[in-house]
């Protein structure tokens, strides 16, 4: 140990104990930010109306009161399939626009580029009010369609970020030799380029079911009436007073959110065996 | 050579053609920003000016500048922004300089604690610093039982707590892109430094940092930007205490349906928006933001 600690720990000698308060303030950054959203899970099974922790008693209470709600289920069936849709809209026209843009060498598309990732730019708020005045006029609000469109909307920076830059590193060539070759450059694109890139592709599908997943602002003006998001629901729990079954919806986000990631991570590190 | 010269057109004009298509491609993309983004905030922006009476004018501009409170609410908008950014570059680049200086396998177990909560919806982050910072919440028992305070301190429903949740929030933002660019910097230069006798020190102020404010920049620019706009943690964390701009907009609209007032309000949100994405271009690279970075 105490050798250890004066050695040199990089490349201007400087030694490990001289770096010890670096090593610490990390570490303690590191537990904070993870622990906080890690508490929510035991307190989840407390059985105290006044979230404790530890727990004196445990219970599922809050679980059988979540999925006893129709109120809380039907909000979950709401954002799942918002989730999903999503995912389904914004992972296919981002991946062809990320396409479109990166082959085709006309002189704007820079300009669509900057156009396509506003949504990441633009304060959400704004988006919002503005997709709820637009919705009452072509009167699809609270409707499925408006919040899947709105979310796309989100996704598609993202889609076209993450598979542009996976495009950027696929070797064009060859595309060009299948096409040199006979085949159209659709079919090109689906049996060579698409392989090439799935990886990324899968990473924007999952990037774009959590985006609308998680969203609050939209959801909170454009879905409603007998469609709210789970989201929606426990923002406006949460104004209120401090529900108990939120902590249990938030162990089962974090659960969703951790497969999610889980999966990113098994596809994403194929890419480099 | 007649021959080759019209070949060569008709190429030229395959190839245009060609462009055009795949530029197609990206269209049905457009067309949804175009319907879902830019007609209804251009509407806004027509909007914002429209008076009570619906002819042209410009008081809700005026009134921006007149009341005091608006004044209050950009204030603090501003306020909070930079708090948060500065507090996430002062915590936020140790750490990712001390990831950028461990074995990239240690590394990528770090890492993960960066991107557990990158993924985890934000509201639950924000829900779970409500039920830490409350009255009678971990935070306050604790630290009484550890004889900190004696008192519970009023931690949320607050400035506090709207920073602490915030900054917690910001940090992946920030760590991201500045860990990208401490990697990519080349350790001989480093190596170079010590050689010519600089202290440890020194060569860190010199060499490393200049090399790495890129990335730091662009992910300072980026928690700016977010937390100009932020709505849903200094909602639930400020208590209605802390008025971001962001809130005052959904308010005029929720209770007052002032779509004047609203549309005025994001609009000057988003010229600010731009007008520091503008400077901060002017000064560096803001690929990196975009997917250029890491």
């Amino acid at each position: 140990m105490m050798t250890w600690l004066r050695s040199p720990a990089s490349e201007t000698q400087i030694t490990h104990v001289q770096r010890l308060w670096l090593y610490v303030f990390a570490i303690i950054t590191m537990i904070l930010l993870v622990l906080p959203t890690l508490i929510v899970i035991p307190m989840s099974f407390s059985d105290s109306q006044y979230l404790e922790f530890p727990p004196e008693t445990w219970s599922f209470r809050w679980y059988e009161h979540y999925f006893a709600s129709e109120e809380w289920m039907q909000a979950t069936r709401t954002s799942f399939k918002a989730a999903f849709f999503t995912m389904l809209v914004a992972t296919p026209i981002g991946v062809l626009a990320a396409y479109g843009l990166h082959a085709s060498k006309l002189p704007f598309i820079r300009a669509s580029f900057v156009l396509l990732i506003t949504p990441m730019m633009v304060p959400v708020v704004l988006i919002a009010i503005g997709a709820f005045y637009a919705y009452v006029k072509l009167q699809i609000l609270y409707t499925m369609l408006g919040l899947v469109l709105a979310h796309s909307l989100l996704a598609i920076p993202l889609v076209v970020i993450v598979t542009g830059s996976a495009l950027k590193g696929f070797d064009t060539n060859l595309e060009s030799a299948a096409r040199s070759l006979g085949a159209p450059r659709w079919k090109a694109f689906l049996t060579i380029t698409l392989p090439q890139i799935r990886f990324a592709v899968v990473t924007s599908a999952l990037l774009a079911f959590l985006t609308s997943f998680d969203e609050v602002v939209i959801a909170m003006f454009v879905s409603g009436g007998d469609n709210p998001t789970l989201t929606r629901n426990m923002f406006n729990a949460l104004r209120d007073q401090i529900d108990p079954t939120i902590a249990s919806i938030s162990t089962l986000m974090i659960v969703v959110t951790t497969l999610m990631m889980a999966l990113a991570q098994i596809f994403g590190q194929q890419r480099n065996p | 050579m007649a021959v080759t010269d019209m070949n060569a057109a008709g190429l030229r004009r395959d190839e245009r053609l060609e462009r055009l298509r795949l530029f197609g491609l990206a269209s049905p993309a457009l067309l949804l920003v175009l319907v879902v983004l830019v007609i209804p905030v251009g509407w806004l922006f027509y909007v914002s000016f429209v008076g009570a009476d619906g002819s042209f004018s410009l008081e809700n501009y005026e009134r921006m500048i007149k009341r005091k409170s608006y004044a209050r609410i950009f204030w603090t908008t501003f306020k909070v922004s930079l708090l948060t950014t500065g507090l996430c570059i002062l915590i936020g680049y140790p750490l990712a300089y001390f990831m950028s200086q461990l074995p990239r396998k240690l590394a990528n177990l770090c890492m993960i604690t960066v991107l557990l909560p990158f993924w985890t919806s934000l509201l639950v982050r924000t829900y779970a610093w409500l039920v830490l910072l409350q009255k009678n919440g971990l935070v306050n028992n604790w630290a009484i039982s550890l004889g900190l305070w004696d008192e519970p301190l009023k931690l949320v429903h607050n400035l506090n707590g709207t920073l602490i949740g915030m900054v917690h929030i910001m940090l992946p933002f920030l760590i991201l892109p500045t860990y990208g660019a401490m990697t990519a910097i080349d350790r001989d230069y480093l190596k170079a430094a010590s050689n010519l006798g600089a202290s440890p020190r020194r060569a860190f102020w010199t060499v490393f940092l200049p090399l790495s404010t890129p990335g730091l920049f662009a992910g300072a620019l980026m928690v700016f930007i977010l937390c100009l706009g932020f709505f849903v943690t200094p909602a639930v964390l400020g208590g209605g205490k802390v008025i971001l701009v962001s809130m005052k907009i959904v308010s005029n609209i929720e209770l007052f349906v002032n779509w004047g007032a609203a549309s005025a309000l994001g609009v000057v949100l988003m010229v600010l928006t731009v007008a520091v994405l503008w400077v901060a271009s002017r000064f560096l690279n803001l690929d990196r933001m975009t997917g250029g970075g890491h």
